[in-house]
């Protein structure tokens, strides 16, 4: 039957991957310019730079390693390579990374230097990617895809066309046995009681709304001013018709369909440890902070709805753009995956909408290369909860 | 790919979609999610003021007609009924801001006459 499976790369821990990449990981900031340095001798790896790892402390510090260590976990990467400034907290992330069973290794950089560390770490990475490049993709059940979602730059037509088909996807799909995440804590405000019900159990919604006022009390009301700055909804939101947050919620909450029920709630980048069905994760409403948390919580996968086009893509995870909007459509279509802008006209049913999304999440899951990956668009933003010591 | 002159005539390119002549079928100006909404989304480019807009209510498929009072950009709102300052407005059926400004049948919503109530 069409759509029931696709292509994928079998992980020693039994995880699929869509893409297969070796991957250059700096522990910190400070160890970027090595990495960079490995990828740039190494055709074909990837470095992942990032701005944080250094003086962080507590639940901060926690979440740093979460993210690290679930990047280079997830199943689309092949291989990494880690580098950090000293050996103890490079270990670290190299053992977390090695349990998923994939080929990992570590060097740091201190009484060594940047030079030497450089040559021995692109040894490495180019043995690792002699060894991946001879992997192939294999059939998988569609049960194995781990699909996630976010939009950004959303309008009106976001709630009309985009976001509803990402919702009749997983309607579809979550019966057949994916993983569903969903997130943006503060964008469900005006919707939280709706997005409570929809809990698979009264435990779960509670769970929820803590989660949510959490959020709001620790993050929003500790540091908003009169409004929230032209945030949220964001400049762009208001340009494309989004008047408040109230409103953008609603439309926000389109994205999980008629059908699904959460089963969890997740901390951010946290991996979902319930079995398949959908997740909730607290998590910014900032595009690149929420994609890159839901790569390392281990998302293959991501469904972007767009409505005045946001370009965002992940160094790892392909990123599938689609837009209801004709004007986005016409005036940054290199940067759409899918048009569904025939909902509006009513060309196009919601059901024959949702039907396209997973085509063409399958066609991706099999390697067409998304309009964010061929731009070159590879945002990796950390999320920080405070400051550092 | 190119093409040499000499060799013949180019393909004829099919115009991009947006180009090309729309047949006049129904295409709907305003969408409304809800039967208790209040406001509407433009789904067209460059509607204008005093159009003689068809309206599709997504939940059931029905139409109406309104008359737009304002010209409105694609993605923002206009009003099904006479709303008065204070009046909470109705989206997909849900609460999701008041009026901070009288809003005549027909006119544009934003933020300038809504706003939130929570921030």
């Amino acid at each position: 039957m069409k759509n029931e499976a696709f292509w994928g790369y079998r992980r020693e821990n039994g995880r699929v991957g869509v893409r297969n990449h070796v991957v250059i990981l700096p522990v910190d900031d400070i160890s970027n310019a090595a990495c960079e340095a490995v990828a740039a001798n190494i055709k074909g790896t990837l470095a992942l730079p990032h701005a944080y790892g250094r003086l962080q402390f507590g639940e901060d510090l926690d979440l740093h390693f979460r993210t690290i260590i679930g990047t280079g976990a997830n199943p689309n990467v092949a291989a990494c390579v880690v580098i950090g400034i000293e050996p103890g907290w490079t270990k670290k992330v190299v053992d977390g990374i090695a349990k998923t069973g994939k080929p990992v290794a570590g060097f740091s950089i201190e009484q060594t230097g940047d030079i030497n560390t450089i040559a021995k770490a692109a040894r490495q990475a180019k043995d690792f990617l002699h060894l991946v490049s001879e992997q192939h993709r294999v059939e998988c059940p569609i049960a194995d895809l781990w699909i996630s979602t976010k939009c950004g730059e959303s309008d009106t037509t976001s709630g009309c066309g985009a976001n509803p088909t990402v919702g009749n996807m997983y309607d579809k799909l979550m019966p057949k046995g994916i993983y569903g995440v969903f997130g943006e804590t503060s964008e469900l405000t005006g919707a939280e009681h709706l997005c409570k019900m929809r809990a698979a159990s009264p435990e779960i919604g509670d769970k929820f709304l803590r989660t949510f006022e959490a959020y709001q009390n620790d993050v929003i009301e500790q540091f908003k001013t009169s409004d929230l700055s032209e945030s949220q909804p964001t400049k762009g939101n208001i340009e494309g018709g989004l008047s408040t947050i109230e409103e953008k919620a609603m439309g926000n909450l389109e994205k999980i369909g008629r059908e699904v029920q959460y089963i969890d709630v997740l901390g951010p980048a946290e991996a979902p440890a319930k079995g398949p069905g959908m997740y909730f994760m607290d998590s910014s409403s900032a595009a690149a902070e929420c994609v890159t948390l839901m790569a390392a919580a281990g998302y293959a996968v991501h469904a972007f709805p767009t409505g005045q086009g946001n370009v965002i893509g992940h160094p790892i995870v392909p990123v599938i753009k689609l837009t209801a909007n004709p004007r986005t459509v016409r005036t940054m279509s290199e940067h759409i995956d899918l048009d569904v802008s025939g909902m509006l006209r009513r060309e196009l049913t919601l059901s024959q909408s949702g039907d396209a999304l997973i085509d063409m999440i399958i066609r991706t899951a099999n390697g067409r290369v998304t309009a964010a990956e061929a731009l070159g668009h590879r945002e990796f933003v950390m999320t920080k909860l405070y400051r550092s010591a | 790919m190119y093409y040499i002159e000499d060799f013949g005539p180019r393909p004829a390119l099919k115009a991009p979609l947006h180009e090309r002549v729309q047949p006049p079928v129904s295409i709907p100006q305003l969408l409304v999610h809800s039967r208790k909404d209040n406001v509407g989304v433009v789904v067209v480019e460059g509607l204008a003021a005093a159009t003689d807009m068809l309206c599709v209510v997504t939940e059931d498929n029905s139409d109406f007609r309104l008359t737009s009072k304002q010209a409105a950009p694609i993605g923002h709102k206009i009003a099904l009924k006479d709303l008065s300052k204070g009046d909470t407005i109705v989206k997909y059926g849900e609460d999701i801001g008041k009026a901070i400004a009288d809003i005549k049948k027909g006119e544009h919503v934003h933020v300038h006459n809504i706003k939130t109530k929570r921030w």
